[in-house]
């Protein structure tokens, strides 16, 4: 058994952001019960958003919000990653590039040009893409945004030398636990609860709508132990069942997570069907 | 270390690499010479994400779940200023109930921004210390009450919204789900005392020492006949500008500037300001009058033209918020319907709502089929960028004798006053592209 990491008695701890909107770092102030005991339990040594102090490393853990796009990131992730015992990405942006990588299958140049009048100003990669496709991440939260307790529980794991688990189903077997009607079968919405991994509670069937992938691909469904999703048969019920087109099924899976590989490959293969002019 | 004579003389940069405790990423440079301020630079460096551009192609139902991601601290901002454009641009308006309750979702916001931003962000400022934890030790019952309010506010968004980041129940047209009364009286206890806590937040805030530092500003809010403002109301200014949320882009100018990644607004060439000083400035008169008091006990002068003073009008506007979440809940009654029914046609809409920082403009071209053809989106950070490099250029000279660090570090408790959102202030358009995803629904025959 690998030997469990030895902390010092208050670990030290820096929370990074590269492209994001903020909101995964808020989550760890919105531990509102929890804060102050975990300032207590950790030295947050560089948190820019939340404290002036911005302690060099070396850093116990390592928190990482937000995707990789511009040359600067590159180069900042290699660094803070040598700073870093542990690194844990927060989140949809660093875990999968993010609603950013969007941008992926665009012409980059377009888009510069679209949003700024002088797009030379603007230094930018033609891609967003996740930090594990730049270094090595020792664990990765899911979630856009993540999901507080599931990050609480995961720092005691570390703190207690336990290796951290996290669910990996999917939504749809969260919506049979707490007993949420199935809004595709009730209302013939596409849901992507049945290939989305669990982790928000299923919030959205509880409100009444489809499932639209925060917390990325689930694993272990009907394939088998590990497995991707079933996606492909999720995307025919669409499109054979609820008469989606099929840029419509594009857009289902190309969103907060469309860069994560069962969900850009689902995307690709139907975006091959959308007609061209 | 006292600032050599050389550099009182000769030339000297004050600069401040990571603004701290503000969202986003920014950094500030001034170089002064001959103790004269030449350059004032506010330098937005967040990556852009490109917001505008990858919405065009996306059907309208897609919208308020894409652009809650411009900003985690302001999502329903995000989602109530596209819902309201969009719902222009199909000809229909939402009422009653539905409005009351994206009130109620908006005041969630208000108080779990503002007490983010006040006790969190800027009261370590006041106090002398790098953060709210560290300030926990010798204030506890102020950090713990901060805590409590932030949570209050996210109570409120999560039982409207499924969850405080990124909510997922505001729709074109309505909600997906509305609560049950029950559901929303289990709040009444909480938001009575949240209402308390920020009115002795009031007190306190307007306690506080500020730096005697005034600025004569253009202020610029929406402004409803007989409401403290959140989703509607024409845009006003002191200078005697009033004109409708769709004449937005007749009146304010973006122009880009070569050291950030955000675009700079003016109105008539000038620089203005937005936020809680501003909507105070020009809504006083429409808080609930236990707000008024509140604000009239404290004998501050209206309409606050000190930046610092900020504070204090975030405080007023946390007790404005709680009072206005109690009056809705209270009179609550479900609606039959959580949506009313969207019927898409080709168009244009505008709309302008109160994000926490102040008004956050959307403009969306739909096709026929319910498509972004194109889109734009002024944040508020984006138009008081000017406003703080003009504060900036104003304070200083009060703070030039002292060494480079301190300097900075005085010109970071100003640029904080603001609540820069600098994650929101990096995505704008010019012009609308052509994607990838065409906008061909109707050529296609379904299923």
């Amino acid at each position: 058994m690998k030997e469990p990491t030895k902390w010092p008695a208050r670990p030290k701890v820096a929370v990074f952001k590269f492209a994001s909107c903020d909101g995964c770092q808020l989550s760890v102030l919105n531990l509102e019960d929890e804060l102050l005991a975990v300032g207590e339990a950790l030295d947050i040594a560089y948190f820019p958003e939340a404290s002036s102090r911005m302690e060099e490393g070396p850093y116990d853990i390592g928190l990482v919000e937000g995707s990789v796009s511009t040359p600067e990131d590159v180069r900042r992730i290699t660094r803070i990653r040598e700073q870093c015992r542990t690194l844990i990405t927060i989140g949809a942006c660093a875990t999968a590039g993010g609603i950013q990588a969007l941008r992926n299958w665009a012409d980059p140049d377009a888009f510069k040009r679209a949003v700024y009048p002088s797009p030379d100003y603007i230094a930018s990669l033609s891609t967003s893409t996740p930090i594990a496709e730049h270094v090595r991440v020792d664990l990765e939260l899911w979630g856009c945004p993540i999901d507080k307790g599931q990050l609480l529980s995961v720092l005691i794991d570390l703190l207690a030398g336990v290796q951290p688990r996290l669910p990996a189903h999917s939504v749809c077997l969260e919506c049979k636990r707490r007993g949420i009607v199935c809004v595709m079968v009730a209302k013939g919405v596409p849901c992507l609860g049945p290939v989305t991994r669990t982790g928000c509670g299923a919030i959205c069937p509880s409100m009444g709508r489809d499932c639209y992938g925060c917390f990325g691909p689930a694993e272990g469904g009907s394939r088998g132990p590990g497995l991707p999703p079933n996606t492909s048969s999720l995307a025919r019920r669409f499109h054979d069942g609820l008469q989606l087109i099929p840029i419509e099924v594009v857009r289902r899976f190309r969103g907060i997570n469309g860069y994560v590989k069962p969900f850009r490959d689902e995307g690709e293969s139907w975006a091959a069907r959308v007609p061209r002019d | 270390m006292e600032p050599t004579p050389e550099q009182r003389k000769g030339e000297r940069t004050i600069r401040v690499d990571m603004i701290a405790r503000v969202e986003g990423e920014g950094a500030l440079r001034v170089t002064v010479r001959n103790g004269e301020i030449r350059d004032v630079q506010l330098r937005i460096f967040e990556p852009p994400r490109f917001f505008e551009a990858f919405l065009v192609g996306r059907r309208y139902d897609e919208v308020p779940d894409i652009v809650a991601r411009i900003c985690g601290i302001c999502p329903v901002a995000y989602q109530m200023s596209a819902v309201h454009a969009l719902e222009q641009a199909f000809g229909m308006r939402v009422d009653g109930t539905l409005r009351e309750l994206r009130r109620l979702l908006y005041c969630g916001e208000w108080i779990e921004s503002h007490a983010l931003h006040l006790f969190m962000l800027q009261a370590p400022d006041f106090l002398g210390y790098e953060s709210a934890i560290a300030m926990a030790k010798s204030h506890p019952e102020l950090v713990t009450r901060g805590l409590r309010l932030k949570k209050a506010g996210n109570r409120l968004i999560t039982l409207l919204g499924g969850r405080s980041v990124h909510p997922v129940s505001v729709k074109v047209g309505g909600f997906s789900r509305v609560p049950r009364r029950a559901e929303l009286a289990g709040l009444t206890d909480d938001l009575l005392w949240a209402r308390d806590a920020a009115g002795e937040t009031v007190r306190w805030a307007a306690g506080l020492e500020f730096p005697d530092f005034s600025q004569d500003y253009t202020f610029v809010a929406l402004q409803p006949p007989d409401e403290y403002p959140f989703n509607e109301g024409p845009i006003v200014s002191n200078r005697g500008l009033a004109v409708p949320a769709s004449r937005f882009e007749d009146h304010f100018q973006e122009t880009q500037v070569p050291y950030s990644n955000a675009l700079h607004c003016t109105v008539a060439g000038h620089a203005y300001l937005v936020g809680p000083m501003a909507r105070l400035a020009l809504n006083h008169d429409r808080l609930s009058p236990l707000a008024k008091q509140v604000l009239a006990d404290t004998r501050l002068t209206l309409p606050l033209r000190n930046p610092f003073h900020g504070i204090v009008a975030r405080a007023v506007e946390m007790l404005s918020a709680a009072d206005e979440a109690l009056r809705v809940i209270e009179r609550y009654e479900p609606p039959a319907d959580p949506a009313v029914p969207v019927t898409v046609r080709a168009g244009t809409g505008m709309a302008c709502t109160e994000a926490p920082r102040g008004i956050l403009y959307h403009r969306y071209r739909v096709s026929a089929e319910g498509v972004i053809q194109e889109a734009k989106i002024v944040p508020p950070t984006s138009q008081n960028q000017r406003r703080i490099e003009d504060d900036l250029r104003a304070f200083l000279p009060r703070v030039l004798d002292r060494t480079d660090e301190e300097a900075a570090l005085e010109c970071e408790k100003v640029i904080r006053c603001y609540d820069p959102c600098i994650s929101c202030a990096t995505h704008f358009l010019r012009l609308s592209v052509e994607r990838e995803v065409p906008a061909r629904e109707t050529s296609e025959s379904r299923g």
